[in-house]
């Protein structure tokens, strides 16, 4: 099963909300290793090694467009 | 009055070759009594091999260094002659725990599924190991152990090596057939051929401190990662035999290493990380210390011409996962079958191709653990320190976490797969025991009604284990290859009438090799399967142990 990147959240603005609302009061390495963290946690309920590497090339991609400019 | 292993000297003889009016030729010459050198010496000698061993020193390993021996090393020398000795003085041990700071969040047991002779590991003194070894070799007529031999020149020729030796009584030459060189990490005999070991050295120090102290304790394998006793840094704990613990402190790359060697310094290490524990009363003396860097590397090639490499001479890990040692020892166990072939002129020399072949790629799975080990113990920058931390943060709630844990992914043998020996699968099988994988273990009870184990029954040549059915049986008795014979192992399910079938007791062999009736697996003189079949014949078995020999379809070898 190839990486989804269709629209597939259930409601996108309500997560982009608490995703924003966990940082809450976080100091800024406190927040990076709450993203560490939740990496691990969604990496582990995808499990799929295939799948996974899709969505690093795609997060990877995004950080050479940076670079790039 | 038991033997001081670690005072032991090894009295320097002169031989006659030293004399010789002319280099004396030798089939095989070792260059290194280390367990590497000493273990292919052994299987060398017990085929019927005679073998010279040049080594520099007169002495066993100083320090207890290596201190992991592995199931599958243990295996070996069990066929070595030597194991029950190693597993009568080591510690076994199956359990690891990972600490973060104070608590727990990590167990793992190394061998979980019970029905194996040999313990996961034992931790055992490199010294008692290699004292036990040169004295299984000394039993051994055919090996020519000569001590404070150290070879200063190696001279490839055509159909020779030419070796330069100097001893107390001045230098001399001999010529070898072949040349092992075992002479470790800062190998000789590389540097004479301008051979270099290539790979990737890591920023940091470590100190090994062996403490002896009496205090019970499981024999459990315990590392910490930043412990209060010694914040932001790695810490491992181990059991040794004679009431020695080994500890391992990660220093970081900054530490001094020759203060880090002072006892002043050292001891108060010791004293916080005892204080830290069940063990805060108990009193030590320090035995040994020594301050460590290391590298991932290994050579391009394990064979050049005549002169093969072995053990740290031809790669190098990390400690963690205990891979060095133990993947030397099965370096020695490949080619030990192999060379005897070859010197005998039962298989042509490709055969010792596939030795370099099947332990390169041994050697680039071993410094991928240990590397990732590495990685993750002592991270390389800010993100892969802040993964790593979220790992262990989570590892104490998050069961998944525990996976990623790494502190060591520890030694078991590799498996063979794309062995050009292997003779592929013509039929589907289950479980773990593939083409070029290492023969598991059973519990068995043998024809004589005794019980045994498995591995115990297997020669020093081809086996075949077939699933009880009395007619294939028949037809692969008496097959055999050029100096190896073939020995038909005919199993019997648990609760047969067993005849002189060996019983699978626990049902373990049927379910690890998915061994049925009529079912063969055909395992190579170092105990790795090379070949199954649903529907064995014997011309296909006789095809596949020719195939494991690197002999051509049919054909015999030119000598």
């Amino acid at each position: 099963m190839p990486l989804i990147t269709d629209a597939h959240l259930e409601a996108p603005d309500d997560f982009y909300e608490a995703l924003i609302a966990a940082h809450d009061g976080l100091a800024e390495d406190e927040s990076h290793a709450l993203n560490a963290r939740l990496v691990l946690l969604l990496a582990n309920h995808i499990g799929t090694l295939e799948v996974l590497r899709e969505a690093l090339d795609a997060a990877r991609a995004g950080a050479r467009d940076v670079a790039e400019r | 009055m038991p033997v001081d292993y670690q005072a032991l000297t090894f009295d320097y003889a002169p031989h006659a070759d030293q004399q010789a009016a002319r280099p004396v030729r030798r089939p095989v010459v070792i260059v290194g009594a280390g367990p590497v050198g000493l273990a292919l010496a052994i299987d060398l000698a017990q085929r019927g091999v005679p073998v010279v061993v040049l080594d520099n020193d007169h002495r066993l390993s100083t320090g207890s260094r290596a201190i992991c021996f592995a199931k599958r090393t243990l295996e070996i020398f069990d066929r070595l002659g030597c194991g029950d000795r190693m597993v009568a003085k080591g510690v076994s041990w199956n359990v690891g725990k990972v600490f973060l700071r104070d608590a727990q969040v990590y167990r793992f047991d190394l061998l979980p599924d019970a029905g194996h002779e040999r313990p996961a590991f034992i931790n055992l003194q490199q010294y008692y190991v290699e004292g036990y070894l040169a004295e299984r070799a000394q039993e051994l007529a055919l090996v020519d152990l000569r001590w404070r031999n150290e070879v200063v020149d190696t001279q490839p020729q055509d159909d020779h090596v030419t070796l330069t030796i100097d001893t107390p009584d001045g230098q001399y030459r001999l010529e070898a057939d072949h040349v092992v060189a075992c002479d470790g990490s800062r190998s000789a005999v590389r540097r004479h051929l301008g051979l270099e070991s290539k790979g990737r050295a890591f920023r940091d120090r470590f100190l090994i401190a062996d403490v002896r102290m009496t205090h019970e304790a499981p024999a459990e394998r315990w590392f910490w990662f930043d412990p209060a006793f010694h914040p932001n840094q790695s810490v491992l704990l181990h059991r040794q035999p004679d009431g020695v613990w080994r500890i391992d402190f990660q220093l970081g790359w900054d530490a001094d290493p020759e203060e880090e060697k002072k006892p002043e310094k050292i001891i108060p290490r010791v004293k916080a990380l005892l204080a830290h524990s069940a063990m805060k009363d108990a009193g030590f003396t320090l035995e040994w210390a020594s301050v460590y860097t290391f590298s991932c590397q290994r050579m391009e090639r394990f064979r050049h011409g005549r002169v093969l490499f072995a053990g740290d001479a031809a790669h190098g890990v990390s400690p963690f996962g205990a891979r060095g040692a133990n993947s030397g020892v099965q370096d020695a166990d490949n080619l030990g079958w192999k060379l005897a072939a070859v010197l005998r002129g039962h298989a042509p020399d490709a055969l010792l191709d596939t030795y370099a072949r099947e332990r390169e790629s041994a050697a680039d799975e071993n410094i991928r653990h240990s590397t990732r080990a590495t990685d993750f113990i002592t991270p390389k920058s800010t993100v892969s320190r802040l993964f790593r931390d979220a790992v262990l943060s989570l590892a104490g709630t998050q069961p998944f976490a525990r996976t990623l844990v790494n502190s060591g992914r520890l030694s078991t043998p590799t498996t063979l797969h794309d062995s050009s020996l292997n003779t592929p699968d013509s039929h589907a099988f289950a479980g773990p025991m593939v083409p070029g994988a290492a023969a598991a273990d059973a519990p068995v009870t043998q024809a004589d009604g005794r019980d045994g184990w498995l591995l115990k029954q297997l020669g020093d040549g081809f086996s075949a284990l077939v699933g009880a059915d009395g007619e294939l049986e028949h037809a692969l008795q008496g097959l055999a290859v050029p100096g190896f014979a073939l020995s038909v192992l005919a199993i019997a399910p648990a609760g047969a009438h067993a005849g002189d079938a060996l019983v699978d007791r626990d049902g373990a062999i049927a379910r690890r090799y998915d061994l049925q009736p009529g079912t063969a697996v055909l395992l190579r003189p170092d105990g790795h399967v090379c070949a199954r079949w649903r529907a064995p014949t014997p011309a296909r078995v006789q095809a596949a142990m020719r195939r494991a020999l690197a002999l051509p379809e049919g054909a015999l070898p030119c000598p």
